[in-house]
C-alpha cells in the first residue's frame, strides 16, 4: 500500500530514518526557512515617512524585488488562513455570530480592496513608528483582504454541511470538541478551502502589485517588489523594464503553481468521500518528493503529537468532561433582544456614517457619486456581454474537444491567475499613439483579468455534458441553433454563470485600477465611480473616500441580490444535469 | 430451551437493565412554534442478552427513538438510563453502527477503527493492537491502510462494524445497518455478525436494530417491536422464540413472518385492531411513498394466476421482488383508495379494484380519480381551494404551509409532492413546476 499518494495521518515514528529523498527535501525547506527570515529582517528595516526607498530598474534587481513581492503574498495567505479557522468556526457553532459575522463578511466581501488599503495605512504605521514594518503590514493587509472572505465562506459552507451521521458517530465514539474539530471538520472542508486558496491567490497577484505602491497623506511609499518596479517603469515610461517584470511574474506564477498548488491539490483529493476516477490518480513530482522524505514525516508526526497534546491540555483544564446533549437554542427572548441590539447598532453606524460624509459633501455631490457608479455599472455589463459574446462560443468549442480541453485549462487558469495591472502600461500606449477615446478604451482594462473566469467555467460546463446527451442531439439530428437554444445553453448555463459573477465581482475590484491610468506625466481618466475613488484616495480626503466606497458597495450588493443570486437560484432549480 | 431464556438466567444477578427509556415523549418544534409529537410515551427495557428488532413504516420515528437511546437526541419527556443511570449524552458502553456506514473518508481503516480507542486516551500500542484484533475478528484483515473509498459498500459497513466493537460495547446500536447492502452482502454480514453473538467472541450484553426487512428481522431478533406512526409508538410486540441459526424456510419461521406482516398492515388505526374500519384520516396524513405505476402494475398482478385477486403478503412479496418498504406503501394506498382489503397477512382485491385491473388505461384514470376525490381529504382539500379560486390557480407553497401544521418539514414535502403527482396522473389538478403553482389548467 506504498503506492497511496496522501500524506497518511497516523505516522509512523519508528521509520523517521532519512532517506534519498531528504536530499532533494532539506534543501528546500531549509532555503524555505532562510527566505522567511530574510524578509522579516528587511521587513523591519528602519524607516521613517517622507523618505523614499531607492527603487533601480535594473533587471538584476527583479529577482530580489519578486521575493519580497512573494514573501508579502505568503504572509498574507498565512494571516488569511489565521482569520478564516476562527472566524468560520465561530460563525458556524454559534447561531448568535452567525446573525453578525456572516452579513458583516458578505459587507467586507463586495468592499473595493484597495479601499481597505487607504482607510488603513495610517494606522498601520502609526503601530510601529519609525519601521517600514507599518507600510509591509498595511500591503500585507490589503492583499488579505483580496483573499481571505472567499475562503472563510468555504470554509463556513463546510463547517456547516458536515454529514449529520459524521457528527453523530464522532459524538457516539466521544471525541472532544477539540479532536471533532481537526478531525472531522476541518478535513471536510480542506478540498474546497484549497480550491478558494488558489482563487485567493490569484486575486492576490492582482492586488500585490497594485498595493506596493502605497499613498500616504499626498505622499507615494514604494515597497520593494514587483509591483513598485512596474510603477517606477510606468513613471520612467520604460517599455523594456515592464517586460522584464511581466517575465518574472510568470516565473513566479508558475512556481506557485508547480511547488504549492498541485500538489496541495493531489493531497487535498483523499479528503473527499467519492471515489476518484482513475484518470486524476496522478501525483505531482513535489508531492512525489514531500511523501517520500521523511523530512515531512518528521514535521507532520511533530504537527499531530503537538495538536494532541493540546488537545489533553484543553480535556484536562475543562474540569466537567460528562457528555451531554448538544445545547439547544437560547430563550426566544434572549434571542429577540439580541436582534434588536444588533439591529440598534447597525442603524447607529449607518447613521454616523451618513452624517460623517454629510458634514463635507454636498447632496448634489452624492447624486453624482451614484451617478458615476452607475456608469461604471454600464461598463461593467457591457463588457460581460461582450465577453461572453466571445468565450462562450469559444469555451464550447474548446470543451466538446476533450483532449484540447485539457490542454487549455491549465492555461486559462493561469491567465487568471497573472495580474492584468502588468499590461495597462501597454494598453495606455496604444490608447495614446492612436488617440483614442479613454472613456471607452479605458474600460476592457477592468475585464481584461476577470474574463478568463468565464472562458475557464464554460469549459469545464461543456466537459461535464453527459456523453449520453451529446449523442441523443446528434441522434435527434438537432441544427446549429436549435441545438444552441436545447442542448449546450442549458447545460452549460450553471458554469457560466458562476464564472460571470466572479468575472463581474472582480471587475467592480478592478475599476478602481482601471478607470485612471497613468503613463510618465500622462494620465488618462475615464468617468466612473473607480475613477472617483483613486482621485480622492490620493487626495486623501477620508470622507469622500468612505462616500465613494460606501455607493461601490452598495451597487455591488444590489447587483448580487438582484441579478447573480436570481441567476443563480434559476441555474441550481432547473437546469442542473445531476 | 431457547437461547434467550438462557442468557437471561446467567446474568439475571445485574440489577438494573442494561437500557431503558421510561415515559419518553419527542415533540419536534415546528417554525410556528407548535409542538409536533413524534413519539408518545414509550416504555422500553432491552434485557440482558437480547436482540431486539423495530419495525414500521418509513418515517415512523424508529430512528428518532435510536438516537433518544444512543443519547444523541434528548426526550422531550421521560428519561432514559443505562444500567440505572440516566442518560444525558453518549455513554460510554454504548456504541453505535450508522445506515450510511459514517466513516470518515481521509482516516484508513486502521484509522477509522482507533478513533473512538484514541478519543478515550488509550494508549498507541495498546490501540493497535485491539483496533488489529477487531479488524481481524470482522474478517478485514488486509484492508488495514485502505481508505473507504476503495472498498466496497459491505467492506465498509464492516468497517463501521469494526470501529463500534473495538470499543467493547455492552450494547450495540444498529440503525438499518444492512439497507444500504445488496440481497447477498446483507446476509453474509448478518450471519458472521450472529455467529460472533452467538459464540459469545464479543463482549455485547444486548443489541437493538433498527430494520425495514422483515426476514432480517425475524432472523436476528429474540423480540420485535412494531412501531405505529403518527405519533411514533410501540403498537405490537412478537417475541421469536427460535434458535440461532434460523432457516428462513422453516414452516415456524414463515409463521413469524406472516405475523410480522398482519401486525404491520393492520393500519391506519392507530390501535391496530383487526378488522376494524379504519378510521377516517384528516388533511394532515402521512400520504403513503406509493407510485401510480407500480400500483397499477401490482393490481394487474393481483387478478392473474396464481393469485386470483387474492395474495399471502410474505408469499407476494418474495414473487414480486418487493422489499418492506416498497410494499407497505402500495398496500397502504390500496387500502386508502378501497382497492383492495389487506387482513391476517393476505391482500384482497375489492370490486373497485378488480374493475381498475380489467378496464384500459384511460378507464384506469378514471377510476383513480374517483377514489383520490372519495378517500384522499388532501387532493379533495386542493381540487375545493382550486375551483372555488376565481383564477384557478394556487401556490403550492400555500398547502406546504398547511401540512407543515401537523408534518414535519421533509414530510410535508414529501406528502405534497406525492398527491400532486397522483393529482396529475389522475388529472383532477395540473402542476406547473417551474412557479410551483397548481391549477385547473386545460381541463
Amino acid at each position: 500500500m506504498e503506492q497511496r499518494w496522501g500524506l497518511p495521518l497516523i505516522a509512523w515514528p519508528s521509520r523517521l530514518r532519512p532517506n534519498l529523498w531528504d536530499l532533494v527535501a532539506l534543501p528546500l525547506v531549509l532555503g524555505a526557512l532562510a527566505l522567511v527570515a530574510w524578509g522579516g529582517m528587511k521587513m523591519g528595516a528602519r524607516y521613517e515617512v517622507g523618505e523614499s526607498l531607492p527603487m533601480s530598474l535594473d533587471p538584476w534587481r527583479l529577482p530580489e524585488y519578486a521575493l519580497r513581492t512573494v514573501l508579502r503574498m505568503a504572509a498574507s495567505l498565512v494571516v488569511s488562513l489565521a482569520f478564516s479557522f476562527p472566524y468560520a468556526a465561530l460563525a458556524a457553532k454559534s447561531r448568535q455570530a452567525e446573525k453578525i459575522l456572516i452579513p458583516v463578511l458578505d459587507i467586507l466581501q463586495s468592499v473595493p480592496v484597495l479601499g481597505f488599503l487607504s482607510i488603513t495605512v495610517t494606522g498601520f504605521i502609526a503601530l510601529f513608528p519609525g519601521r517600514l514594518l507599518g507600510v509591509e503590514c498595511a500591503a500585507i493587509f490589503a492583499i488579505f483582504t483580496s483573499q481571505a472572505w472567499n475562503m472563510t465562506f468555504s470554509l463556513y459552507q463546510s463547517f456547516r454541511t458536515v454529514p449529520v451521521e459524521l457528527v453523530e458517530a464522532a459524538r457516539m465514539y466521544h471525541l472532544s470538541p477539540w479532536q471533532r474539530f481537526w478531525r472531522l471538520e476541518v478535513p471536510h472542508g480542506v478540498p474546497p478551502l484549497i480550491w478558494n486558496m488558489m482563487m485567493s491567490v490569484s486575486a492576490g497577484w492582482f492586488f500585490v502589485v497594485a498595493s506596493e505602491a502605497i499613498t500616504v497623506s499626498g505622499q507615494t511609499i514604494l515597497l520593494p517588489g514587483v509591483g513598485s518596479y512596474i510603477a517606477t517603469a510606468i513613471a520612467e515610461r520604460d517599455l523594456a523594464a515592464i517586460g522584464y517584470a511581466l517575465l518574472i511574474m510568470l516565473i513566479v506564477i508558475l512556481l506557485y503553481d508547480q511547488l504549492l498548488f498541485r500538489p496541495l491539490l493531489a493531497w487535498s483529493r483523499k479528503f473527499r468521500g467519492d471515489a476518484d476516477s482513475e484518470e486524476y490518480d496522478v501525483r505531482p513530482w513535489f508531492l512525489l518528493v514531500m511523501q517520500r522524505a521523511r523530512l515531512f514525516d518528521l514535521l507532520q508526526s511533530g504537527v499531530l503529537a503537538l495538536n494532541r497534546a493540546l488537545d489533553r491540555a484543553i480535556t484536562a483544564m475543562s474540569w466537567r468532561r460528562s457528555p451531554a446533549y448538544d445545547t439547544g437554542p437560547a430563550s426566544p427572548a434572549m434571542i429577540r433582544f439580541f436582534d434588536l441590539a444588533l439591529l440598534g447598532v447597525a442603524s447607529a453606524a449607518v447613521v454616523w456614517l451618513f452624517a460623517f460624509v454629510r458634514e463635507q459633501v454636498s447632496g448634489d455631490e452624492i447624486g453624482w457619486v451614484f451617478l458615476l457608479g452607475a456608469l461604471t455599472a454600464l461598463r461593467i455589463i457591457v463588457l460581460i456581454v461582450i465577453a461572453s459574446l466571445i468565450w462562450v462560443p469559444v469555451g464550447v468549442w474548446i470543451g466538446l474537444r476533450p483532449q484540447l480541453a485539457e490542454r487549455v485549462q491549465p492555461v486559462v487558469q493561469f491567465l487568471a491567475a497573472f495580474p492584468a495591472n502588468l499590461v495597462f502600461p501597454a494598453v495606455v500606449v496604444l490608447i495614446l499613439k492612436f488617440e483614442l477615446n479613454p472613456e471607452i478604451w479605458l474600460s476592457p482594462l477592468m475585464i481584461l483579468g476577470t474574463q478568463w473566469y468565464i472562458l475557464f467555467n464554460v469549459i469545464a460546463g461543456t466537459t461535464a455534458l453527459p456523453t449520453e446527451l451529446k449523442l441523443v442531439a446528434s441522434n435527434l439530428g438537432l441544427r446549429r441553433w436549435l441545438w444552441w437554444r436545447r442542448v449546450i445553453w442549458p447545460a452549460i448555463f450553471p458554469a457560466y454563470v458562476t464564472g460571470a459573477v466572479t468575472a463581474a465581482g472582480g471587475s467592480w475590484n478592478a475599476s478602481i485600477v482601471a478607470e485612471v491610468v497613468q503613463w510618465g506625466n500622462t494620465t488618462l481618466q475615464a468617468t466612473g465611480i473607480g475613477a472617483y475613488i483613486t482621485e480622492y484616495t490620493a487626495a486623501g480626503d477620508p470622507a469622500r473616500i468612505a462616500l465613494g466606497i460606501g455607493v461601490l458597495c452598495l451597487y455591488v450588493l444590489v447587483f448580487n441580490r438582484l441579478l447573480w443570486h436570481r441567476l443563480y437560484e434559476l441555474a441550481a432549480e432547473r437546469l442542473r444535469l445531476d | 430451551m431457547s437461547l434467550v431464556a438462557e442468557r437471561v438466567t446467567t446474568s439475571s444477578t445485574a440489577a438494573a437493565p442494561p437500557l431503558r427509556a421510561i415515559a419518553v415523549s419527542k415533540t419536534y418544534r415546528t417554525p410556528d412554534h407548535i409542538g409536533r409529537l413524534v413519539l408518545e410515551n414509550i416504555d422500553f427495557t432491552l434485557h440482558e442478552g437480547e436482540i431486539v428488532a423495530v419495525l414500521g413504516k418509513s418515517g415512523a420515528g424508529k430512528s428518532t427513538f435510536l438516537r433518544i437511546l444512543a443519547g444523541l437526541l434528548p426526550p422531550s419527556l421521560g428519561h432514559v438510563e443505562y444500567r440505572g443511570q440516566p442518560i444525558t449524552g453518549p455513554v460510554r458502553g454504548i456504541a453505535m453502527v450508522f445506515q450510511s456506514f459514517a466513516l470518515f473518508p481521509w482516516l484508513t481503516v486502521l484509522g477509522n477503527v482507533e478513533l473512538g480507542l484514541e478519543a478515550q486516551g488509550v494508549s498507541a500500542a495498546e490501540r493497535r493492537r485491539r483496533a488489529v484484533e477487531a479488524i481481524d475478528i470482522i474478517g478485514l484483515d488486509g484492508f488495514e491502510s485502505a481508505y473507504p473509498k476503495e472498498l466496497s459498500g459491505g467492506m465498509q459497513q464492516r468497517v463501521s462494524f469494526a470501529r463500534a466493537l473495538v470499543v467493547n460495547p455492552d450494547i450495540l446500536l444498529l440503525d438499518e445497518p444492512f439497507s444500504q447492502l445488496d440481497v447477498l452482502t446483507a446476509e453474509t454480514l448478518r450471519n458472521d455478525l450472529l455467529d460472533l453473538w452467538v459464540e459469545r467472541r464479543i463482549p455485547t450484553k444486548g443489541i437493538l436494530i433498527v430494520s425495514h426487512n422483515i426476514e432480517e428481522a425475524v432472523d436476528m431478533a429474540d423480540r420485535i417491536l412494531i412501531f405505529s406512526s403518527d405519533p411514533g409508538g410501540i403498537s405490537a410486540e412478537l417475541t421469536v422464540r427460535l434458535p440461532h441459526p434460523r432457516s428462513p424456510d422453516s414452516p415456524a419461521f414463515r409463521q413469524i413472518v406472516d405475523q410480522v406482516y398482519t401486525l404491520l398492515t393492520t393500519v391506519p388505526g392507530r390501535d391496530g385492531r383487526r378488522g376494524v374500519k379504519p378510521e377516517p384520516i384528516g388533511v394532515g396524513y402521512r400520504l403513503p411513498d406509493a407510485p401510480v405505476q407500480q400500483l397499477s402494475a401490482l393490481v394487474e398482478k393481483l387478478t392473474e394466476e396464481p393469485y386470483n385477486g387474492r395474495a399471502d403478503l410474505p408469499h407476494l412479496a418474495d414473487e414480486e421482488n418487493l422489499t418492506t418498504d416498497e410494499l407497505l406503501p402500495l398496500l397502504e394506498l390500496l387500502q386508502l383508495l378501497g382497492l383492495a382489503n389487506v387482513s391476517g397477512g393476505d391482500i384482497e382485491l375489492t370490486g373497485a379494484g378488480r374493475r381498475y385491473a380489467e378496464a384500459d388505461m384511460l378507464s384506469r384514470k378514471q377510476i383513480f380519480a374517483e377514489a383520490l376525490l372519495k378517500n384522499v381529504p388532501l387532493a379533495v382539500h386542493i381540487r375545493r381551494v382550486l375551483d372555488e379560486r376565481p383564477g384557478h390557480r394556487a401556490p403550492a407553497a400555500r398547502f406546504l404551509r398547511e401540512l407543515e401544521d401537523h408534518l414535519s418539514e421533509e414530510e410535508a414535502e414529501r406528502v405534497l409532492d406525492t398527491v400532486i403527482n397522483w393529482g396529475r396522473h389522475a388529472e383532477i389538478f395540473a402542476y406547473d413546476d417551474d412557479d410551483r403553482v397548481l391549477s385547473l389548467e386545460n381541463f
